[in-house]
């Protein structure tokens, strides 16, 4: 007779649970993206692609999205030439302030954000800059560069100097051993910093809230829209923005185990 | 290969060169020429400064005095990517990001070279990988990625190839293997191989040349055959294969010997055999130079006769069987009797006595570490 195990049954219960309750949300925003609905997006009224094929109908949620992309797009540029060359420095070179530096690169990630934006207000009112666009990426390429070090890091430790002498040794100039060794091996670190600050920056609310001024982002439309009920155009792109993480992920599942396969033969 | 790919290599010159670490110097004052087209190797435990020299010459460490020439080039102060110099390193470092044959043509690229494609091609065919080329280092064997290594450096054509124990990450029998294709590579390339290697065996095996360095100096520098027959210091004698030493004082002179007592024996080294002839030294005879005899042995005054004495240990290693003899007084004495089925059966424990003949003694410019100078 087999022995009942509480792992057999519980635990894959228990998983299913938690994966429930974690999609109900997500599954909720998604299906409402489809409501027939008019001003408040709060009760079923009928399934419509209206609002799919329409997402720009409401000026302001699209301008909203277009500032959030922008915002995101500059400020991970910036956090990522920033941050790599932060990374590389302080794992590859000792200089007198690298623990100094090191330790402040982690203030951002560990200082509550609230504090981080009301303080950044203070500054920027302080020396006499308006908030706006440009505070906003200011803002945003801070916290950011924190995440896209610690990423960045994480490769350069990993990667042989001896290769770098390698390409030395094989006639190589430095600014060669650079983009033709150091750079595509530590690529694959550096794309999931851009990403991990794009998505930092997309999704930041409080330090946006506090710095923006009169500049509308995405999250904060949303905070803004929510007292008066979301329109169906915002449940619209945030179901197209999870839609789209979840083809880049399975996108590169599948070039990896292709890769995989061929390498296998 | 085509005929017209023999090039010469150039001699490499170390004069004076001084490294320093902090806290330690792992070169001391090294002075070293390589005559072009040798198959040189630097012998010596780890933290000799071996590799040090070897990256010094690459140009991946500057040293903190000398100068190092190539071809009579001064190249003390040049890049390493200015130096007509190409390593095949320990962990052969090939590019993880590049295919097998993208990795061979790196070099050449760098340089601009317009066939690049042939050469590659053909540098792979002498390693005899042309069916690997699209593929990645990470999909070969270890064996395979050290050729691969060999060929990126070689199809440079440098002036000197510089060798950092590319073969120290191989099993046994791929090592030999690699060590007979690596010298008849070398014969045919007629390129100066500097090969840096703990390894005694590969360093007698291939180099024309072999220079034993211990402590940031060379010991010794000589043929192989050379360097065995004759070490001149106690390091040598025992790094370099086995050795037996006695340690005595000098207590006769004559114009061709010197002899010293020990335990009440006479041991007698050639005057020209012996580095010092005067207070106590050091006479060492390799262990296969060494026969015994279970009575005491008449033999003409050209043989030395130690003993008697016990075997306290038996090996059988195969071709050889290696006695541990232990003589009161003296000290214990290995000897390596070939396993040729003549010797009758010695046991353990029995008495027996050790001769060698005078001509295989060496004596020893210091004496072993822990002897006390008289």
């Amino acid at each position: 007779m087999r022995k009942f195990s509480i792992g057999r049954y519980v635990l894959p219960l228990y998983s299913l649970l938690a994966l429930v309750f974690l999609l109900i949300p997500i599954v909720y925003t998604i299906i409402f993206s489809f409501n027939d609905s008019t001003r408040s997006n709060t009760v079923w009224e009928g399934f419509t692609l209206t609002h799919w094929v329409n997402v720009c109908s409401r000026q302001d949620v699209c301008e909203a999205l277009n500032n959030s992309i922008f915002i995101g797009l500059v400020s991970t540029l910036f956090a990522t030439i920033l941050g790599t060359a932060l990374a590389i420095a302080l794992v590859r070179y000792s200089f007198k302030a690298r623990s100094l530096v090191s330790l402040s690169l982690f203030l951002p990630m560990a200082t509550p954000e609230v504090v981080m934006g009301a303080g950044l207000a203070g500054l920027f009112f302080n020396i006499g800059f308006a908030p706006g666009m440009v505070t906003t990426i200011i803002a945003h390429i801070m916290f950011c560069l924190s995440f896209v070090v610690v990423t960045v890091k994480a490769r350069v430790q990993t990667l042989d100097p001896t290769l770098e002498e390698a390409g030395a040794d094989l006639y190589a100039n430095p600014r060669h051993v650079f983009t033709k060794i150091t750079l595509p091996l530590l690529m694959p670190g550096i794309v999931s910093a851009a990403l991990l600050s794009f998505a930092l920056s997309f999704d930041d609310f409080i330090i946006t809230y506090f710095n923006s001024g009169s500049v509308s982002t995405f999250p904060k439309y949303i905070y803004v829209a929510a007292s008066r009920g979301v329109p169906a155009e915002a449940n619209v792109i945030a179901s197209a923005v999870f839609i789209l993480a979840i083809v880049v992920v399975l996108a590169t599942q599948i070039r990896g185990a292709l890769k995989r396969a061929k390498l296998a033969k | 290969m085509a005929e017209n790919t023999k090039v010469a290599g150039a001699d490499l010159e170390l004069i004076d060169v001084r490294k320093d670490f902090p806290g330690f110097t792992a070169l001391d004052d090294m002075d070293l020429h390589i005559p072009a087209g040798q198959f040189f190797a630097l012998l010596g435990p780890s933290g000799c400064g071996k590799t040090t020299t070897l990256r010094i010459v690459a140009g991946l460490e500057t040293p903190t005095q000398g100068q190092v020439l190539i071809g009579g080039k001064d190249i003390t102060n040049s890049k390493p990517h200015e130096r007509p110099v190409n390593t095949v390193f320990q962990s052969y470092a090939l590019f993880p990001h590049m295919t097998v044959l993208e990795n061979i043509e790196f070099g050449l690229r760098q340089r601009k070279i317009s066939d690049y494609q042939k050469l590659a091609k053909d540098a792979l065919s002498l390693v005899e990988l042309s069916h690997l080329g699209e593929r990645r280092p990470q999909q070969l064997s270890g064996g395979q990625q050290q050729r691969v290594a060999l060929a990126r450096a070689l199809v440079n054509r440098p002036s000197l190839l510089l060798l950092d124990e590319p073969l120290g990450a191989l099993d046994l029998k791929l090592r030999r293997q690699m060590q007979i294709e690596l010298k008849a590579i070398q014969l045919e390339v007629g390129l100066t191989f500097l090969h840096v290697t703990h390894d005694q065996e590969e360093a007698m095996d291939m180099a024309d040349i072999v220079a034993v360095m211990n402590k940031g100096r060379i010991e010794q520098m000589g043929a192989p055959e050379v360097l065995y027959d004759r070490p001149k210091t106690a390091f040598v004698s025992k790094f370099l294969g086995q050795s037996n030493l006695f340690i005595g004082e000098v207590v006769e002179k004559n114009p061709t010997s010197v002899s010293i007592e020990v335990g009440g024996n006479k041991i007698t080294v050639a005057k020209k055999r012996a580095e010092k002839h005067t207070g106590k030294i050091a006479i060492g005879v390799r262990p296969e130079k060494v026969d015994f005899h279970e009575s005491k042995p008449r033999l003409s005054a050209d043989h030395i006769v130690v003993g008697p004495g016990e075997i306290i240990d038996i090996r059988f290693t195969g071709v050889s069987n290696q006695y541990l003899i232990d003589i009161p007084n003296v000290g214990q004495v290995t000897v390596f009797a070939q396993n040729i089925g003549k010797s009758p059966e010695t046991e353990l424990g029995a008495k027996v006595w050790v001769s060698w003949k005078i001509e295989h003694s060496y004596g020893l410019a210091d004496l072993p570490d822990g002897t006390e100078e008289a």
